[in-house]
């Protein structure tokens, strides 16, 4: 129907889209017969590639260390149930009905992440400990990814009231912390987490690889959070301060009741946006020698065994990204639309 | 009643400063603290002495000459002036190719559009080291080798060795002529405003009104004839096995600027539609009313309404791809990042002085750019009567 009425309004625009349809067949046809037609996907080793087109072998033969990395394959169900467990902490989140949900919050915030770590790391009641260097592949950028975003969420939000506080002292502060960790690539933030932090501690303290890293992340992303937030925090009116106010609320009361859960309605958006930020740059561990999934395939595709494959590798691990990232962004299209509904 | 509750928060305000100030100067205290320990325990000198003694390794991409007595801290200028450089060459292509995709968006032709989307959304949901190493490692590096070169026109040549295109024989002259190129723009500019100025003092444009436009063109001219026998172009030729002639630019450097590119022109593209879309529909219909042409349309009524929702975000992108230039460590392309917090580290082992220095560069960087984008962005807002 709009095609036709499109066809009627222009024939000009008609023939150049024939043309771009051509061309556009020409140079996509090889691609997909490399993907699909002309593409290898049986076999047990890389000699059953023969043809031109890809070699999906390559990737079904490392598809256990592309999302579990070198965890010990006897204990694989540990980031197993560690995923269900997170699956079943969000489920609530997205039913509006369920009546404990601001229950939930500190369960989601502290007793998952911190128990996911112990589950992971095992050591204690007879689980044999798996040491976080072994961590890896898509387990690891959804660990790094997930604890990013519970413990950044948090500490943005009192960043963010930090600057638009009006105690002159702890607005330099936090601005002046702000300021810093945004103006740095997280590249050198992740350098100075491996290289740096260990000289901050008292001599002799050892801290884990793993969460030296967190610690950047969690420290870099807060900075992006927290300007999310001021955002939202400046979108809710005056009024609504001066009403909470009246009502005798302490700042504590009128921010947590009344102006916060306005501000962050207003910035989901924004939130989801840094959500998406953080997941696709967990992929730089891999410069300071963690192998998250993008870091696996990485390895894998410069192992003598499987040399020539790159493309193979890189084009699972970006459909990978790409299906996380895509989803992600549609989710909070859906929620900027239902939320404008709402108001 | 009230003078006293005041009095209350305000003592409580002070309380809570001071409480603010004593955990940031122990944390600072602590961490400074723990580090001469540590430095003390590892037997490093602290200190920037160790910029004047000679770095000693080998750089695949400079722009300044470079040898064995080249000092630390030579070294650092020429590693900033490769993140730089590829910053600059990356902010270019990203604007002009997300301006181009943000009108594939905006077409009015269906498949247009759907090829705008795609681009969008296939670009910004991979993360850009994935999208580094794919150029890299998957396309750049399995080219042919420079007698199988891909062959652009006959005179650019892309191959496993990287991107050879004709280039002035005296790099100086290519200097010149882009110095005179900007000089030409921002002459032209001001003249232009001269003949505005005309137009509205006198009700019609001065003789000279197309002068603006042609000084750009004509001053880059004028250098080629004064530079005489010293312009020359040299070509690239294939010779035995790899090609002498024009410029040579290493397969680091032409992916890392194809991926800081193609990423960012996603996001530049979202950008200059949102802020297209945000002009509303009434204003294209009155310039049409007024009988403006398409192009004036958008040169006088559209783009300068758009440019105040564009401007923020898009320095945010500028500053981005600045940062993300970075990621050049991953190629081994030679910039700041790899040069010094990754080669320099390792020589020295001087970690602190050296992320101090990168990072300050950054932030320094980042500060400067939010400044010259913030004094632009008011200067239109100023045109636009302040309305924001």
């Amino acid at each position: 129907m709009a095609w036709t009425r499109f066809a009627k309004k222009s024939p000009l625009q008609l023939v150049i889209t024939g043309v771009l349809l051509a061309l556009l067949i020409y140079w996509a046809w090889p691609v997909f017969d490399w993907l699909f037609f002309k593409a290898q996907f049986t076999g047990t080793d890389r000699s059953a590639c023969t043809g031109e087109g890809a070699c999906w072998l390559f990737v079904r033969a490392r598809f256990d260390q592309f999302i579990f990395g070198f965890y010990e394959p006897s204990e694989r169900w540990r980031p197993i149930l560690v995923a269900i467990l997170w699956i079943l902490g969000f489920i609530p989140v997205r039913l509006a009905r369920f009546p404990a949900r601001k229950a939930l919050i500190p369960f989601l915030l502290v007793v998952l992440p911190v128990s996911s770590w112990f589950i992971l790391r095992g050591g204690f009641w007879g689980l044999p400990s798996v040491e976080t260097s072994r961590w890896g592949g898509l387990m690891l950028t959804l660990l790094i990814s997930a604890i990013g975003i519970s413990l950044s969420l948090p500490l943005g939000i009192l960043l963010a009231l930090g600057r638009r506080s009006e105690l002159p002292l702890l607005r330099w502060i936090t601005v002046a912390f702000i300021e810093l960790w945004r103006g740095v690539p997280l590249i050198t933030v992740l350098f100075m987490a491996s290289v740096m932090l260990p000289f901050f501690l008292p001599p002799g303290v050892e801290f884990d690889k793993l969460l030296r890293c967190l610690v950047g992340v969690v420290l870099f992303t807060s900075a992006y959070m927290a300007e999310v937030v001021r955002a939202g925090l400046q979108a809710v009116p005056k009024g609504q301060h001066e009403a909470a106010a009246a009502l005798g609320f302490g700042y504590w009361q009128s921010m947590g009741l009344v102006v916060l859960p306005q501000a962050l309605r207003q910035v989901i958006p924004g939130i989801v946006n840094t959500f998406i930020s953080l997941f696709k740059d967990t992929s730089l561990v891999l410069i300071i020698g963690m192998f998250d999934l993008l870091g696996m395939v990485q390895a894998a595709s410069t192992d003598p065994e499987w040399m020539g494959y790159a493309m193979e590798g890189y084009v699972f691990a970006g459909f990978v990204f790409w299906l996380f990232c895509f989803s992600m962004s549609r989710t909070s299209l859906r929620l900027e639309k239902r939320l404008e509904q709402a108001r | 009643m009230a003078q006293a509750a005041r009095k209350k928060t305000q003592g409580r305000g002070l309380l809570l400063q001071a409480l603010a100030l004593l955990i940031v100067v122990l944390i600072l205290g602590l961490i400074i603290h723990n580090t001469v320990l540590n430095l003390e325990a590892r037997g490093i000198a602290s200190g920037f002495g160790f910029l004047s003694q000679p770095a000693g390794f080998d750089l695949a991409f400079h722009l300044l000459p470079y040898d064995e007595t080249t000092t630390f801290g030579q070294l650092f200028i020429i590693a900033l002036l490769n993140t730089l450089l590829v910053s600059a060459i990356g902010v270019v292509f990203a604007s002009l190719l997300g301006l181009l995709v943000a009108l594939a968006r905006l077409s009015q032709n269906p498949l247009i559009r759907l090829l705008g989307t795609i681009y969008v959304e296939t670009l910004r949901n991979i993360p850009l080291l994935l999208q580094l190493f794919f150029w890299y490692f998957a396309v750049l590096r399995n080219l042919p080798g420079p007698r199988e070169s891909l062959e652009f026109f006959g005179v650019v040549y892309l191959n496993n060795r990287g991107l050879s295109i004709p280039f002035p024989m005296e790099p100086a002259a290519a200097f010149y002529i882009a110095l005179a190129l900007i000089l030409g723009l921002i002459v032209g500019h001001y003249l232009r405003q001269a003949a505005v100025k005309k137009r509205v003092e006198a009700g019609r444009f001065p003789a000279w009104h197309l002068l603006p436009y042609a000084i750009p063109v004509i001053f880059p001219l004028l250098t080629l004839l004064l530079l005489g026998q010293r312009w020359q172009i040299s070509w690239p030729e294939l010779q035995g096995f790899n090609f002498s002639g024009g410029l040579q630019l290493i397969p680091e450097f032409v992916s890392l600027v194809a991926a800081l590119s193609l990423y960012t022109a996603a996001f530049v593209a979202e950008i200059v539609r949102a802020g297209i879309l945000s002009v509303q529909k009434g204003q294209m219909e009155a310039s049409e009313a007024l009988g403006l042409t398409r192009l004036d349309t958008m040169r006088l009524v559209i783009l300068p309404q758009a440019l105040r929702v564009i401007l923020p975000p898009l320095t945010s992108q500028y500053l981005n791809l600045v940062k993300n230039s970075s990621l050049a460590a991953a190629i081994a392309f030679p910039d700041l990042v790899l040069v010094f917090s990754g080669t320099a580290i390792n020589i020295t082992g001087q970690a602190v002085e050296i992320m101090a220095m990168v990072m300050m560069v950054y932030l320094l960087l980042s500060l400067s750019i939010s400044a010259a984008m913030n004094r632009y962005q008011s200067k239109t807002l100023h045109y636009l009567g302040q309305r924001s």
